[in-house]
Parts: structure tokens; sequence; C-alpha cells
């Protein structure tokens, strides 16, 4: 093929659109930061997003700024489904039956303090996208354990001596249990991946709920040239396989693992995990495999 | 049209009659009837709201400020444990500047368990920039969330209207509703300056530092100081379009008194009969009922209590530690005023224990025949 035809069959697998401004606040590698850019490629402009506390409430950059071309409701802590709800319904009462409606929050305000009001909107099956970036730990106030936080990890409020000692809480089950009509996992080292389920959600009625895996170099200890290493990783060796769920209940693969990878690798790239010992490790394997074996199940 | 309903009723239709078009309310007794008849006026489409039958009063009050963000006129209703679940969304409200009206049923705090009424819960709310109108008629109710919505929308901060629990909430009057068109005149559309539309991508309520966030604050007082004459002036508005007026205060036979109630709710008007008859047996009595607590009416109270030599605050409410709560504060906006009356101070009711006429001759008995007040509280009908 001659250098003319390859350029003119060259195809851009992402959006061009840029909703997401330098300048902002995130730290370097923030996995959180690339979610968000690529959720947006995915929505567009017509989005309206509420953050609640987490460490996107201070990314996007303190009043008067923004990083994001879309408006912002910084809502409590608790509260990001639940304003996300009003929003929808306002924007409805005043004639918008278009804007897509985001809640956007991190792993605590998800798993711990904001589940109920998240439980409330998808039992209602209010028209929502709610998305959780998990880093696996409150990142904002400085690394404490949340229960998205796995076995094993360090935080400042898991010493090592007295490292975390329960599994991650299965929050895709607790979502596929409110049967609403879309739900998926989304890592930011496959970006296509995450784009093709943003448009989905976007294009699809009810509550969707999307669970993003978003690497914090800052609180696991890791490099920041690593995040996407990382985020990759995951997929690969089973803790985070990316897949969809309709409906509460079919599950569907979107990314298929041909050989999946021992832990190990991944686990020694963190400084979050330096203090475990082999039994610990095993303990650790032991769960993605559980895990594992339990999802191939549920997989049409 | 004129109708019998119970208070809780008066705020639903309150919320119809103003056009609410989201409403968002978890059910608490004894707030129960208001959004019970309102989810049935959306269902009816004789309102054409969105109804959000959230889990928690938390929910609700932050699925009202996202609608409100949004640009809808929102509504609420809760009560005591209600209310305090959402105490950190209150703030937000206000420091988010959103004209969310809300109605609250004055019930006692747990523990132990009551749903009967006094003001603890909502006077807990004193320092969320909130408006708090307190009613004591079901007229009072339907008229004051009319012009709930008005003030609120103008300053762009959230009112409170108040009832008391049973003695308003579940007592029937016959209340005067307005007409329809004439309230559309009155409360024009609500069209906020800024909201959250893609058109005009802003970023609201974010991070904001000791630049900012003072002056944000200065201006929620300002824009307080200046509700005073906006609910005297759209009062006005509101007596020439309905033929009743709202004000900040209620002077009940003031102006010759030797001594006068301050009370607030329903008190008021038990106060009134109270005041009939102790002009019967030639004591010249006399009712302030505080109608405004949020922003605090001074003008209109000191202008009224500077014509008597002697005032007895009743207050159904306590600040534990230091006295009724009404009292506290009449007592600093009277400090230093050259002709104000001598001040004492009673609790009673707590917890919905009925306020009596007879209970108000006894604070009158003491008030009279003391030269001086004291700094104790004076307690009436609790069993020692
Ligand atoms: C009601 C309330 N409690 C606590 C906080 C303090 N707080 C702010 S962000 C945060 C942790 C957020 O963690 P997560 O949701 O995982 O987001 P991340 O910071 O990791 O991005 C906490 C505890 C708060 N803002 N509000
Ligand atoms: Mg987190």
């Amino acid at each position: 093929m001659s250098a003319e035809t390859k350029k003119k069959t060259m195809k851009l697998t992402l959006p061009e659109e840029e909703l997401m401004s330098p300048g902002h606040l995130a730290c370097q590698g923030c996995g959180a930061t690339m979610a968000m850019r690529y959720m947006l490629k995915g929505l567009g402009q017509k989005t309206i997003v509420c953050i609640p506390a987490c460490c996107w409430a201070v990314i996007d950059g303190p009043f008067p700024h923004s990083s994001l071309g879309i408006p912002i409701f910084h809502c409590a802590f608790e509260a990001a489904a639940s304003t996300a709800s009003g929003v929808k319904a306002g924007l409805e009462m005043v004639g918008d039956n278009e804007t897509t409606v985001l809640a956007w929050a991190g792993d605590g305000g998800t798993f711990d303090i904001g589940l109920q009001a998240l439980s409330g909107a998808a039992e209602r099956n209010d028209d929502i996208i709610y998305v959780c970036y998990d880093n696996e730990a409150y990142m904002n106030t400085g690394i404490q354990r949340s229960s998205a936080t796995p076995y094993g990890a360090w935080t400042t409020t898991t010493p090592v001596k007295h490292f975390k000692n329960r599994p991650k809480k299965d929050i895709v089950a607790i979502m596929a249990a409110h049967r609403i009509p879309y739900i998926a996992t989304a890592s930011v080292a496959y970006p296509e991946d995450l784009v093709k389920k943003a448009k989905k959600a976007k294009e699809t009625r009810g509550t969707k709920f999307l669970h993003i895996w978003a690497p914090c170099p800052t609180g696991w200890k890791s490099r920041p040239e690593d995040t996407v290493k990382l985020a990759r990783m995951v997929v690969q060796n089973g803790i985070f396989p990316l897949y969809e769920i309709e409906n509460g209940e079919t599950y569907k693969m979107t990314i298929k693992v041909a050989e999946k990878k021992p832990i190990t690798d991944y686990v020694r790239l963190q400084g979050r995990f330096r203090h475990l010992k082999e039994d610990d490790l095993k303990v650790m394997q032991d769960e993605v495999d559980r895990k594992w074996a339990s999802l191939q199940k549920k997989l049409i | 049209m004129k109708k019998v309903m119970m208070g809780n009723h008066a705020l639903s239709y309150g919320a119809m009659l103003a056009r609410s078009q989201v409403i968002a309310a978890y059910p608490i007794t004894p707030q129960t009837q208001v959004v019970e008849l309102l989810s049935e006026m959306c269902a009816s489409k004789a309102l054409d709201a969105k109804f959000i039958k959230v889990e928690s009063e938390h929910s609700a009050m932050a699925a009202c400020l996202g609608a409100s963000l949004a640009g809808a006129r929102t509504f609420t209703a809760t009560s005591a444990q209600g209310l305090a679940l959402m105490h950190e969304l209150l703030h937000w409200a206000s420091g988010g500047r959103q004209p969310v009206v809300m109605g609250n049923i004055n019930r006692a705090m747990a523990p132990g368990w009551s749903i009967w009424t006094d003001q603890n819960d909502s006077l807990s709310q004193r320092d969320t920039g909130w408006l708090q109108f307190y009613c004591a008629s079901n007229q009072e109710v339907v008229d004051t969330v009319i012009q709930a919505f008005k003030i609120s929308e103008r300053f762009m901060i959230p009112s409170m209207v108040i009832l008391d629990a049973f003695a308003l909430s579940h007592t029937y009057e016959v209340v005067e509703l307005p007409d329809q068109d004439k309230v559309d005149a009155y409360l024009p559309k609500f069209n906020p300056p800024f909201r959250l539309t893609p058109k005009e991508p802003h970023a609201f309520n974010a991070l904001t530092s000791p630049d900012h966030y003072f002056e944000l604050r200065y201006k929620l007082q300002k824009d307080m100081e200046k509700v005073p004459a906006a609910i005297e002036e759209t009062g006005k508005e509101y007596e020439k379009a309905f033929g009743r007026y709202l004000g900040q205060v209620e002077e009940y036979h003031c102006d010759d008194a030797d001594f006068v109630f301050v009370t607030s709710g329903t008190a008021g008007y038990t106060a009134r009969v109270a005041v009939d008859e102790l002009r019967k047996q030639g004591i010249k009595a006399g009712n302030l009922r505080m109608k405004v607590f949020r922003p605090f009416p001074f003008a209109k109270v000191r202008e009224a209590l500077a014509k008597v030599p002697k005032a007895a605050v009743v207050d159904r409410n306590c600040s534990y530690g230091h006295h009724g709560i009404f009292y506290q504060e009449i007592k600093s906006a009277l400090y230093g005023e050259a002709k104000a009356p001598a001040l004492f101070g009673y609790i009673t009711g707590l917890g919905g224990r009925d306020i009596t006429v007879e209970m108000f001759r006894e604070i009158a008995k003491d008030t009279l025949s003391k030269p001086r007040p004291s700094e104790e509280i004076g307690w009436i009908g609790v069993k020692r």
C-alpha cells in the first residue's frame, strides 16, 4: 500500500472532541482524569455532571475555573445519585429531554456513603448514568480505606500491621440485583471499550451504572507511567474483567482474555502491597480465581 | 374557592397553586398527608409536576437542589428527624442560593420518640441560611407558601414554611383558595439567572478559596437583610390581589397593653383567647405573634415592644444550657434600645403538651406579680 492510501484509510478509534482541558489539578498519572476524558468523548457536550466530594471535586479546578466544557453541579458527598435524579426531573420540566445527566463519584462516594442514594435512584430506574471511578480508597482525604479497598492493601487507616483483611465489596453484583437496564465495567487502559460503553449508556433509558478502573499512583504508591499498564494488567489477570450486564441478567464479556495471568506482577508494581507475604498473595489470588469462576458461569 | 382542609393539605394546595414543577419528598408523621395529596395531584395531572419518591429526606433535598438548579420550581416537606437528616443539604441550598420551598411540621426530636409538636426541629436549623415562616392557621399556610416562593426566588434564598404538628397539621379549617390565574400573575414562572444547561456550561459550588468564600457569605447576609422590607412589600401586593396581608409579626391589642405575650405558631391564637379573657377582667394584655423568624424582624419587634412595659416570651422550644430560643433572640434584639419592656421568658408545651388558655393566665399572673424578670426560665405546666 502506498503511504497516501494508508493515510486515507486510517481511522480514529476515539471521538476527536475534547471536553476536558489541560490545566486541571490532577496528580501525574491520575486514572480518574483519563476516565473523565474518555467518558465525555462518548457522551458529548450535551451532558450535565453531578460531582460529589472526591478527587474530582478538586481536579476540575477551584471557583471560578473549570476544566470541563460541560455544566457541573458540585454536590454533597453522599448525594451524587439523588442530585442527578433531581437534575433529570428538573430538565424534563423545563422542556429539555435531550441532555444526558451523569453522576460521577469515587469509590467512597459509591460503595460507602452514597450507596443508599444510588440504590434509591436505581430502584426507581431514574434516567441517569452513574459512573464510579474506582481508585480503591478515599484519595481526596489522603488515602483512607473504603469498602472498595482490596484485601491486602495498605492505606493510612489500614497500616501494614493491620492491612485490610476483608475483600472488596462487590458493587456490580449489588447493582445487578437492582435489575437496572445497563451495567458495565471499564478500564482506562481500554479507551475504545470505555467510549463504546459510554455511548451505549447514553442510548439506554433508565439507570445505567459504569464501574471504571482508575489507578491512583499517589495512593497506590505506583509509578505515574504505570497507570495504563496497571489498568491493563487487572483486565488480563482477571482482577477486573471487562463486561456488560443487561437488565441485571445478561452478562457479556467485552474484552476477552485468552489466558488469565497470575496477579503477582501486578501486585509487585505497587507499594501498597509491598508488605504482603506469599501466603497473603495466595489469599488474594484465590479471591480473584473465585470471582473469575463465578463470572464465567454467568456469561452467555 | 372556599374549602375545608387540614393544615397539611393547605401546604399541598399552596405548592399546587404555586405550580411547583418538581417535588421530592419522604414520608414522616405528621407530614404524610402533604406528600400523599401532592402525589395524587401529580398523578391526576391537577398539578403538572414530577414527584420523585426518594428513599430518604437527605435524597429529597438533594433531588430538590438538582431540579432547582436545572431551572424548575421545587417543593418538599418534612418534619423533625427528617429535617435533621437534611441538615447538611440545608446549607447546600442556601449556600448554593437555591430557592427551594419546604414545609416543615414542627415535631419534637427523639428520643424518646415523639410525634407531637415543639419547635426544636426547625429552630435547630436557625443558622442554615433559610427563611423561616411560622404559621398559625391553614389560610396562612396556603398564603405563606405562595409568598415564600415569591421572596425566595427574588433573593435566591430557600424558605421553610412551618406549622405545628396536629394543632395545625391535622386541624381542619376553612381556607379561601386563591384563584389560579391571580396566583400566576402574582408569582410568575421561575426564571433563574443561572442554571445547569449545556448551552452555557458553568461549574456550580466548586472549591472556593478564602479569596472568594467570604464574599459569597457576605452577600447572603446582605440579601437576608433586604428580606424584611420585601416581605412587607410583597405582602401588600398579596393583600391587593387576595385581600389578606402577610407581615412579619401580628400585633393583637399591643397598642394600649400593660403587657404582651410574645408567641409563635398556633400558641399565638390560644394567646389571643387569653388576651380577650384578661381584658374582660380589666387586665390590658396583648399578643405579639412572630410570623417570621429568619430573617429576624428586628424593626417590627422593637416597634411593637417599645409600646409596652412588660413582655412575656412563650417558647415551645429550649436551647439547652441557655433559654427559650425566641426569648434569647428577642432579648438580644432589644439590647441597648431606649424603649424596651421588662422581658420575661417562659418555656412550655415541649413534646406536644397542650398549651392552654389557663397556662397563659398563669404566665400573665407571674409576669404581672414580679417587678423585674429573673434570669431563671419560667417553666409552665411541667410536673416537678
Ligand atoms: C459528609 C462528608 N463526609 C466526609 C467528607 C470528607 N471526604 C471528602 S472526599 C472523601 C473521600 C472520597 O473518596 P472517594 O469517593 O473514593 O473519591 P476519591 O477521593 O478517591 O477520588 C471524604 C471522606 C465529606 N466531604 N462529606
Ligand atoms: Mg476513591
